[in-house]
């Protein structure tokens, strides 16, 4: 059995090796970096970070530095946001895929939906400004912000909710309309908990872009640190909560690139310790939720 | 002469430019199970979507003619397609259960016409459940998800599901054609068992399959019905030659 027909011809196929490790060393290299990253925002902020960092607003006459302002303000763009876009988005995405007609019209809305979600941020800061805050005369305020990111992130949520709906076997359609279903109560049946994961991973990149914008909010929301002024009365309290909405906040991330700026690279630092963990904590927060939601 | 359920009357349908169904005309008996078979493309499939307006979910479909359930013209302005769809239920070809649990599946048809009391739902979803000769494999399962089940399981599960809303008809669109010949076996003897309560109509690509547990036949061949007839006399004396051809495996 030493002949030609032998089986037994193992050999080593060096660029398989060379290939193979290549494939690792870059996984490695991404990983190394990323986590690099965070741990050296981490390393660096962490000390600046601490319970008054957090609950207080940066005061001359208090000699205090902190954020719960722009904390406030984050939640508020945040909230806003995906209240307006995650109906708007999924609509949109619902319309495009189960009721309108294959045709040029859905291409072109497609291809621009896409073109949108490239487009430069600043852009449509520029647009937001204008538009929003001249135009409709809201101004420098956090709905000025919220709507401008709302045009910012509607992309990310109707293409991630599209291509969920799409995963959609059409037997699940025709099984429900079959019974008897009408075609929105299919949808909310059957085809929004079936695509509840791609919904929710829309839902968190938008938080991610939400999360990370300056150039969008700069010109949009401005860059208030103060926290609305509450005082004891409730009701004038839930009113403060909704006249905020008209006036100017700026982000974390606007308040990390004023403290740059400023030369403030500690307080940065701790800024973007802050983001990392809320970015962390809304992933799993959201990642939870579509757990509870999805079907059996 | 038994009484008809379904008749349909001069029933054409065109996709786009494509004559589908030419002239089509047939009884449909109460308490029978009608088979329709012919080569793939004939349009057995179509005429049966057409008998609980299926179709209408297609682009450029026209149809023409009458069928009517009962003596009402299902095809009229005025009828409710969910009403319409809750006395003729359907099967399909591939298993469909959806992604939710054994109840939930069975439960979602009642739950779409109204009933909410858990009782109730229950009830119906185990007598479902036991019409299509399941009940026993999933009792301890019922809050598992469906897509777990076997091929066979899923596409009993899929006539309980259809079963709970009490149709009056059955429509199954090749019920078997997916599924091993034990679960095709299990299928059959419950087809039988459903004709005491339902009128059933299946559309088989499998010709024992029409002769097993079928009472009528209908031969299908591009768009026409070239025969209808007890399916007794038209697997033993077809009277058209094309149907002794097809049935006696010469083409198709």
């Amino acid at each position: 059995m030493n002949g030609s027909n032998t089986l037994m011809k193992k050999r080593k196929r060096p660029l398989d090796t060379v290939l193979l490790a290549a494939v690792y060393i870059s996984a490695s290299l991404s990983v190394i970096l990323l986590l690099g990253i965070i741990g050296y925002v981490f390393v660096k902020g962490i000390g600046t970070v601490n319970w008054k960092f957090l609950t207080s607003v940066t005061s001359a006459l208090n000699q205090t530095a902190g954020i719960a302002g722009n904390l406030v303000n984050t939640l508020y763009i945040i909230v806003i946001t995906l209240l307006i876009a995650t109906p708007l988005g999924v609509g949109s995405a619902i319309y495009l895929n189960e009721y309108a007609k294959p045709g040029r019209i859905v291409s072109i809305i497609e291809f621009t939906t896409e073109t949108l979600s490239g487009i430069p941020s600043i852009i449509f800061g520029l647009f937001g400004m204008v538009f929003f805050g001249e135009s409709l005369g809201l101004g420098y305020s956090l709905l000025t912000g919220s709507f401008t990111l709302t045009i910012m992130v509607l992309p990310l949520i109707t293409r991630n909710t599209q291509e969920a709906l799409r995963t959609v076997p059409d037997s699940y359609r025709s099984g429900a309309l079959g019974m008897g279903s009408t075609k929105w109560h299919m949808i909310r049946t059957i085809l929004l908990p079936s695509s509840m994961s791609g919904i929710v991973t829309g839902i968190i990149l938008a938080l991610g872009r939400i999360v990370g914008e300056s150039a969008a909010l700069l010109f949009t929301a401005g860059s208030d640190y103060k926290l609305p002024r509450f005082g004891s009365d409730f009701a004038a309290n839930v009113e403060r909560l909704f006249t905020k909405t008209t006036e100017s906040g700026g982000t974390l991330t606007i308040e990390l690139y004023l403290q740059m700026q400023k030369g403030q690279y500690e307080t940065a630092f701790g800024i973007g310790c802050v983001l990392v963990v809320i970015v962390l904590i809304l992933n799993l927060l959201t990642k939870l939720a579509a757990k509870k939601l999805r079907p059996v | 002469m038994e009484k008809s359920k379904i008749s349909v009357k001069n029933l054409n349908l065109h996709y786009g430019e494509n004559h589908a169904l030419k002239d089509v005309s047939m009884e449909i008996k109460d308490h029978a199970i009608t088979a329709f078979i012919g080569p793939s493309g004939c349009g057995k499939s179509t005429f049966l979507k057409c008998l609980n307006r299926m179709n209408d979910l297609v682009d450029n479909v026209r149809i023409e003619g009458q069928v009517l359930l009962d003596g009402e013209d299902i095809y009229d302005k005025r009828v409710d397609t969910t009403l319409l769809r809750k006395k003729v239920g359907m099967v399909f070809q591939q298993p469909n259960p959806f992604p939710m649990s054994i109840y939930d599946n069975v439960a979602y048809g009642p739950r779409l016409h109204g009933i909410k009391q858990k009782s109730k739902l229950d009830d119906i979803v185990e007598n479902a459940l036991r019409g299509a000769a399941i009940f026993d494999e999933v009792k301890d399962r019922l809050r598992k998800s469906a897509l777990g089940l076997s091929g066979g399981q899923q596409q009993r599960l899929c006539i309980a599901r259809a079963l709970a809303v009490e149709p009056e008809v059955l429509l199954m669109d090749e019920p078997t054609s997916a599924l091993d010949p034990i679960s095709t076996l299990k299928i059959e003897e419950l087809m039988e068992s459903l004709k005491k309560k339902y009128t059933v109509a299946i559309v088989t690509h499998n010709m024992q399959q029409a002769a097993r547990v079928s009472d009528d036949t209908a031969f299908f061949l591009v768009g026409e019905v070239v025969e209808f007839n007890s399916t007794q006399n038209i697997f033993s004396r077809p009277k058209d030659k094309r149907t002794e051809d097809y049935i006696t495996g010469r083409f198709g």
